[in-house]
């Protein structure tokens, strides 16, 4: 008897296009895109009653101030904003590399930066009445909402000096912006380039509770 | 009066051909109808824009807050809520939500707790200060304002 040349009994394909669909739509479906991206921000710790409050002077040319009201209309500076974030983004920029009366700190750093952002500074800083320069208390943003200020609007500013503070640091180590934002921290050489970046000038953000 | 005739060169069986589909798309419909989230999200959530994105290294710290209007608006009022877990709740109860959040990290880890707050963009700033002021006294001060990445116009 042949039994070899028995015909074996198909498997019907036809309805494999169906199956792989339905897996398809059923990741499609399951997968929730995590949105674990935003804006970090450090809250200053809770008044300690029994700490008296220290009365640190700081100079009006070394806060730049944003104030927002509650029909969402900006003062920065003293003066009725009307430009674009992209534009607050370059004043808070032009205001932390501003090096108007540099501390020895301040030309130490000043050294250091590429020649790009000399260039830079010399061109749009050395203002007298702006920051001294971008050392800690030194050069303070500063900003206030009010309480009807709508959240959109405080992301806006919140992203605009962040935005100022990590073109900084990125053109300080010669990356892009972006490329700063992808640094990878646990990388200890990207560590190392985070740290340059970051070394003597703090985020000086200050945020103001709204009233 | 003419007699109908059967015909009989029609098959009589039922094609089963499609049977394992059927059987797949009712396992899949059960599947997918199988709740999986943790939370139902009551409010508005239209996230804002923004470019200079950070993004949380590690995921078990991270505790959401969602802030917006209510989607139920007959039920709730236009106001916006404040909304953990699957309830809505005061300002006056974020302390004990932090704490809580805070006794399932490890001891060590307690001041690393990152609170992700998931604002609608038409809030106002005066609820998030509230809730800001709240986790200050809660000692949670790391502060994640979820945003989505805003590709630059140009």
């Amino acid at each position: 008897m042949p039994r070899g040349k028995k015909k074996l009994p198909e498997v019907s394909s036809g309805s494999m296009a169906d199956i792989a669909f339905l897996l398809l739509i059923f990741f499609l479906v399951t997968t929730t895109i995590a949105n674990d991206k935003g804006i970090l921000l450090r809250l200053p710790p809770p008044p300690d009653p029994l700490q008296e409050q220290l009365d640190i002077k700081i100079p009006d040319r070394n806060i730049f101030t944003i104030l927002a009201n509650s029909k969402d209309q900006l003062l920065v500076e003293g003066e009725p904003f009307e430009g674009s974030m992209d534009d607050l983004k370059n004043d808070v920029k032009k205001f932390i590399l501003n090096f108007g009366k540099p501390t020895p700190d301040g030309i130490e750093i000043y050294n250091s930066l590429p020649p790009q952002m000399k260039a830079f500074v010399n061109a749009n800083g050395r203002n007298p009445e702006s920051s001294d320069d971008p050392t800690s208390l030194k050069s303070i943003v500063s900003f206030k909402s009010a309480r009807g200020t709508s959240y959109d609007l405080y992301v806006g500013i919140l992203d605009a000096m962040n935005a100022a503070y990590n073109e900084v640091y990125a053109s300080r180590v010669g990356i892009t912006t972006e490329e700063w934002l992808s640094l990878d921290r646990s990388n200890s050489m990207q560590k190392e380039m985070y740290n340059r970046g970051r070394s003597g000038i703090p985020r000086a953000i200050s945020i103001a509770e709204p009233d | 009066m003419p007699k109908f005739k059967k015909n009989s060169k029609t098959s009589e069986d039922i094609p089963t051909a499609a049977l394992p589909d059927i059987i797949f798309m009712l396992l899949f419909f059960f599947m997918v109808t199988t709740v999986m989230r943790e939370t139902d999200i009551m409010v508005k959530q239209k996230i804002p824009r923004a470019t200079q994105l950070t993004k949380i290294e590690r995921k078990s710290l991270v505790s959401y807050i969602y802030v917006g209007e209510p989607k139920n608006v007959s039920l709730y009022g236009s106001e916006p809520k404040i909304q953990i877990n699957d309830v809505f709740i005061t300002e006056e109860d974020i302390i004990g939500f932090v704490n809580t959040e805070k006794d399932k990290l490890d001891e060590v880890e307690r001041d690393q707790i990152t609170m992700s707050m998931k604002v609608d963009v038409d809030v106002k700033m005066g609820i998030i200060s509230d809730v800001q002021q709240e986790l200050r006294k809660a000692n949670a001060l790391k502060i994640l304002y979820s945003t989505i990445k805003r590709v630059a116009e140009k």
